[in-house]
């Protein structure tokens, strides 16, 4: 029974504990208060529980299966960080509550700051990004509050690769840049002579991910590092893929400016579903005066709240108050839980799973995109072979996956690679997990030599079968309304 | 690859396609382009009436692996765009060289010569596809 909640609505239907007190004092003027009761089902108490938890044991997650999915980092977050996330004393603390009420939850995101720095080689934090794309938007403000504060405001061009996320372009036409892009070698590196070509006094910097979405590292960094400088542009990570070089190398090292950290990813908060995230910010010296505000600081013993008044270049605020509180404490709990030693331990063995998984699943005849290079924490195979010899796609594999009770790794991204499959198995699955997954992909090729309909027409076991994306796209219908029976 | 790539049009690197009628020039993206995306679900175009420069992106094309800019292979006037594929995307996978063109510009004369110049005849766009299928 799938049947929408409204269709088992009943008039008059309601739950007792979840009604509104009749006693409760409205004090809002008449004309304001609406006439009909809103369009709401009207279901019992039990009707409710039954279909969001019919509903939650539909959903693929990270809790009930293994879910490879490239550059997305779905790893396990440790329970006990949630519950030391939930103590009384933060989930009660309001926002505007007095600094001397609050000196724990401000030690904590003071630390986490520090910590922050401390592994990304940086001079400065910001914690207040309310996920990723917030804290790219607020870097290449600061690299705009940067070259303007100079009064070097003919720089108006952001250098992108062509393997980038998506949100890199759009973020830097979002802060008013035009985008250029910057063709890939066929090792998956940047092409150097490209650069140098693009490179001039309209250049206001370059976006960067390290390792690259292609999953390897960018071997010519620091390279790049010397020529952006060197045109007067600043360097711009992207932390989507921090995970893979945790406490290994840093990227205030590599030569960048100004970087984004996806807690989601990398520090192990929840992900997915749009929210809440964190997506904090940490500079290199001379962009520490534009770091978005609040911070927090340590005056002797006491905590303080660093805000427009002592940060005048400030690029302002980006919410109500300092970002996500509970994913800010998760993050710093999941930080102090690992110690130093254990972040080391994230990129040693998320880049162990991954490059086992790339040695199993190349011995076993699939093709590496990138098959001269080693993997960072993720790598692309790509089913272009198979495509032409068997007539399947990527995408037809990838759903066979999920029969097999595994969730589909990225597909068509970067979109340079056809055919591809960019696979993340994270640190946190085991090797039995991983054996599993390539065997589920060999019989899924044998499958398709036999019989590549079973592919084609996959999957079967969910609750529903292969989806018309292209219907959906073309005639996207979301809201449910009265007279659709 | 067995996409068409018909003689009597021109085309540009980054896979659009001009076909010349007098001084009105109507551009499209090729048939290998159409099916690298997929099936398209979103077409942006430009405004009439407006200037495209080229080698400026002026439109964009969505499909549901990923979304990809147009790039004026000529400046100009735009003077019609094909509003059908604003309902009907698919038009651009279905007859990318017919009902699925995109946009018609008329030409700036003093650019013309030069712009025409550096487009690619179908043997030369041919030869570049099959070198990037690489």
């Amino acid at each position: 029974m799938s049947e929408l909640i409204f269709d088992q609505s009943r008039s008059g239907r309601y739950a007792k504990a979840q009604a509104p007190k009749k006693s409760v004092k409205i004090d809002i003027p008449a004309h304001l208060l609406r006439k009909d009761k809103p369009f709401l089902p009207e279901v019992s108490e039990l009707q409710a529980v039954r279909h969001y938890t019919r509903l939650s044991r539909k959903n693929f997650s990270i809790d009930t299966q293994f879910y490879p999915l490239g550059s997305c980092t779905m790893k396990y977050n440790p329970r006990g960080v949630h519950r030391l996330a939930m103590l009384e004393g933060f989930l009660l603390r309001h926002p505007l509550s007095l600094d001397v009420h609050s000196q724990g939850y401000m030690a904590c995101a003071y630390e986490l700051q520090e910590i922050l720095k401390a592994v990304t080689g940086m001079r400065g934090a910001s914690l207040t990004p309310m996920a990723g794309a917030q804290g790219e938007f607020a870097g290449v403000a600061m690299i705009r509050a940067y070259h303007q504060s100079r009064n070097d405001v003919a720089r108006t061009e952001m250098l992108v690769p062509d393997a980038a996320h998506g949100t890199n372009p759009a973020t830097a036409a979002q802060c008013g840049y035009t985008v250029r892009e910057i063709p890939t070698d066929s090792d998956g590196n940047v092409n150097i002579e490209s650069l140098r070509a693009a490179v001039g006094p309209q250049t206001a910097g370059i976006m960067l991910t390290n390792p690259s979405t292609l999953g390897v590292f960018e071997q010519k960094i620091e390279e790049i590092a010397a020529i952006m400088h060197k045109a007067g542009g600043l360097l711009y990570y992207d932390g989507a893929n921090l995970n893979a070089i945790l406490g290994k190398v840093r990227p205030g090292d590599m030569g960048f400016d100004v970087m984004h950290i996806n807690l989601h990813k990398t520090f192990a908060t929840p992900h997915g579903g749009g929210g809440p995230g964190g997506g904090p910010v940490a500079v290199s010296e001379r962009l520490v005066p534009f770091l978005p505000t609040p911070m927090v600081i340590k005056s002797g013993d006491t905590y303080q709240w660093l805000t427009e008044k002592e940060c005048p270049q400030t690029i302002g605020r980006l919410s109500a108050f300092m970002g996500n509180a509970g994913i800010i404490l998760r993050a710093y709990m999941y930080a102090r839980l690992l110690g130093q030693e254990g972040m080391i331990r994230v990129a040693e063995f998320a880049t162990l799973n991954a490059n086992y998984l790339l040695a199993r699943l190349k011995a076993a005849g699939f093709t590496p995109a990138y098959a001269k290079r080693r993997a960072s924490h993720e790598f692309i195979i790509t089913l272009k072979k198979e495509a032409k010899e068997l007539h399947i796609t990527a995408l037809d594999v990838a759903k066979r996956l999920l029969d097999y009770g595994f969730h589909a790794p990225t597909m068509y991204f970067p979109l340079l690679v056809p055919e591809c499959l960019l696979i993340e198995p994270t640190e946190t699955e085991a090797k039995e997990v991983l054996d599993a997954f390539v065997d589920a992909m060999i019989k899924i090729i044998e499958e398709a030599k036999t019989d590549p309909a079973l592919l084609q027409e996959a999957p079967y076991n969910l609750p529903v079968r292969r989806l018309d994306e292209v219907r959906a796209a073309r005639e996207l219908d979301l809201v449910y309304r009265s007279d659709e029976k | 690859m067995n996409n068409s790539i018909p003689k009597k049009l021109k085309y540009s690197r980054t896979h659009e396609w001009v076909r010349q009628d007098d001084d009105v020039l109507t551009i499209g993206i090729t048939d290998h382009a159409q099916t690298m995306l997929g099936d398209l679900v979103y077409v942006e175009l430009p405004e009439p009436e407006s200037n495209v420069e080229t080698g400026h992106e002026c439109a964009v094309v969505e499909s549901v692996k990923a979304a990809a800019d147009v790039y004026s292979p000529v400046s100009g006037e735009v003077i019609e765009i094909n509003e059908a594929l604003l309902e009907s995307p698919q038009l651009i996978n279905e007859d990318p060289y017919g009902k699925g063109w995109l946009f018609r510009v008329k030409p700036f004369e003093s650019e013309i010569a030069e712009d025409v110049a550096k487009l690619l005849t179908a043997d030369q766009y041919t030869k570049q596809v099959a070198s990037e299928a690489h």
